[in-house]
């Protein structure tokens, strides 16, 4: 019974505690995404919304042969990051866990995470120079006389409003986010399990395939979901490295809420896509559930 | 042999994550109006220009105040909810602390949409008020995982001494905690303020007539005659993220050091 009163004074406490910052992202956060909802159900009039619900924004989403374009491309941009993303990232996940000193293991992540907190229009944009027709990688070329009549490459690269440059360009972007859950997951593994495997007969590689990869993939997992979920949401590249010509569905949503003013428009075109891209996360991760258990 | 080869890989990769911000002051003292090869010597004007312009000082000012309000605002929604969730247990604690934490992985365009809608909704003006709430929304979880790292490595029994000895729970709060989780709380301002002077989504919906940085740099990456200038202020910007970036990393190690722990990673 004291024990019983006891937890429920801790309880007590925990919620007092809690309660700026819950009531804050209740307001601030859930109270919107819940208005998005519903507004998404809603019929835009001139000027003002209609609140009369209706399925009709959806159909005309789903109907929509350019939203589902626009769709798609982003998924397949999402897609190509996360793959960028994650397989350049385990390898450096993978040295700082086990090629670094301890010493000088923040030293190193500091070195990775400061490029992610550096201006993220001008570094978009510096990608936008440096793959531009007259950019650093074509004049440089030409400086070192490989472009031209005749020579290495005939003409400069048309690198731009293509969709690896919009990868490449987020990949850069989202490299921090993951690395860092992989690397600690590989903190996590007992070094001991190694030995084990390499006293066992295993190879240095075969160790990695059936020991560390397997242990590691809680990491891979999130990383994969903290890349393929913000990225779908990205508006600054689209338009900055697509020069407005590869729209993606934050460009889409941007559009119908400033200047077309169609908010229950936009609001269904948003919520269209974060249930895809939940449902997406979902399955991946179920996937990946039972991949794992079946390994085992 | 195979440590050495990954290491090669790395360095390869840092050069990757460093290329945009090693060729920026590059092209900030370039004296030329085209961004590209072959350089053409060394000039000021663009830095010179950047002060000269009004709107950017009125965007600075905009940032600055943003940034600040921001980051005290994120910081004390980020030292409620980390001393709730290291110190008390509770039921629900899960799908709280994964409300709270959502804007981390939620696109900011819906953060900045959904908003939008609600406060128009509301009647109310956009104004850097409302780009200030924003803003703390989406750097609050990043000030709480540096402050549960702080406030978790505490130790107990130094509260409850105090506590024994006479002490209120406010003036323990005052007196033991906050001292020993400063470092922590000075690294979070830093990461809040890093945050919101680079945050365009959330600024670029919500900041209605008002520009801030990133507004006022996308506004003008459209004129090909304003990109110099650009990018005189982009390295002016990152000059003073790096630094304090720094002092952040500075009193997160020795927040550490202080509790006595090891230094398991850095931010994030």
């Amino acid at each position: 019974m004291a024990t019983y009163t006891a937890a429920r004074r801790e309880a007590k406490q925990g919620y007092v505690m809690i309660a700026p910052t819950l009531i804050y992202a209740l307001v601030l956060l859930a109270a919107p995404l819940l208005t998005i909802l519903a507004f998404s159900f809603f019929k835009d009039g001139y000027l003002t919304v209609i609140r009369e619900v209706t399925l009709a924004n959806y159909i005309a989403v789903w109907t929509d042969p350019i939203f589902r374009a626009i769709l798609l491309r982003s998924l397949c941009v999402a897609v190509m990051v996360t793959a960028l993303t994650v397989g350049t990232a385990y390898p450096i996940a993978y040295f700082l866990s086990f090629g670094v000193s301890p010493g000088k293991k923040s030293f190193w992540l500091f070195l990775i995470t400061i490029p992610f907190w550096t201006s993220y229009l001008v570094r978009v944009f510096l990608w936008k120079v440096i793959m531009g027709y007259n950019g650093v990688i074509n004049s440089g070329f030409e400086m070192l006389g490989l472009m031209g009549d005749g020579r290495l490459f005939e003409d400069p690269f048309r690198m731009l409003s293509t969709m690896p440059a919009i990868a490449v360009t987020l990949a850069h972007c989202y490299a921090p986010f993951a690395i860092l859950p992989i690397f600690v997951a590989l903190e996590k593994i007992d070094r001991s399990l190694h030995e084990a495997g390499r006293d066992l007969g295993e190879s240095r590689w075969t160790t990695f395939l059936r020991v560390t990869l397997p242990l590691s993939m809680p990491g891979v997992v999130a990383a994969v979901l903290v890349v393929f979920i913000p990225v779908i949401g990205d508006y600054v590249t689209p338009e900055l490295i697509g020069g407005g010509k590869l729209p993606m569905v934050a460009n889409m949503i941007q559009a119908q809420m400033l200047p077309l003013d169609n908010k229950p428009m936009g609001s269904a075109i948003a919520v269209s896509a974060m249930v895809t891209v939940t449902v997406i996360a979902l399955i991946f991760v179920g996937l990946v559930r039972i991949f794992v258990k079946g390994a085992k | 042999m195979k440590v050495s080869g990954l290491k090669c890989y790395a360095y390869l990769y840092l050069l990757f994550l460093y290329a945009p911000i090693l060729l920026l002051p590059i092209f900030a003292f370039n004296d030329g109006t085209v961004i590209a090869f072959p350089l053409k010597g060394v000039t000021f004007e663009w830095f010179g220009q950047m002060w000269e312009n009004e709107t950017l000082r009125r965007a600075l000012t905009n940032s600055l105040i943003i940034g600040t309000s921001s980051a005290v605002l994120a910081t004390i929604l980020g030292l409620f909810a980390a001393r709730a969730t290291t110190r008390y247990r509770f039921p629900g604690k899960g799908p709280i602390t994964a409300l709270i934490m959502l804007p981390l992985v939620l696109p900011e365009i819906m953060v900045g949409s959904s908003l939008l809608i609600v406060l128009l909704g509301l009647g109310v003006d956009l104004s850097i008020v409302t780009v200030i709430l924003g803003h703390a929304l989406i750097a609050t979880p990043f000030c709480i995982a540096l402050l549960s790292t702080a406030l978790g490595s505490l130790d107990r029994s130094l509260e409850e001494a105090a506590l024994d000895l006479g002490e209120t729970k406010w003036s323990t709060f005052w007196l033991v905690i906050l001292p020993l989780v400063m470092p922590g709380i000075i690294s979070s301002l830093l990461i809040g303020f890093v945050i919101s002077m680079d945050e365009f989504i959330i600024a670029f919906f919500l900041a209605g007539n008002e520009p801030t940085l990133p507004t006022y740099i996308f506004s003008q990456l459209r004129f090909p005659k304003a990109i110099p200038m650009i990018m005189a202020l982009g390295t002016c910007l990152v000059v003073l993220s790096v630094v304090l970036l720094t002092i952040a990393e500075y009193f997160r190690r020795s927040g550490l050091a202080r509790a006595g722990l090891k230094d398991t990673g850095g931010f994030l």
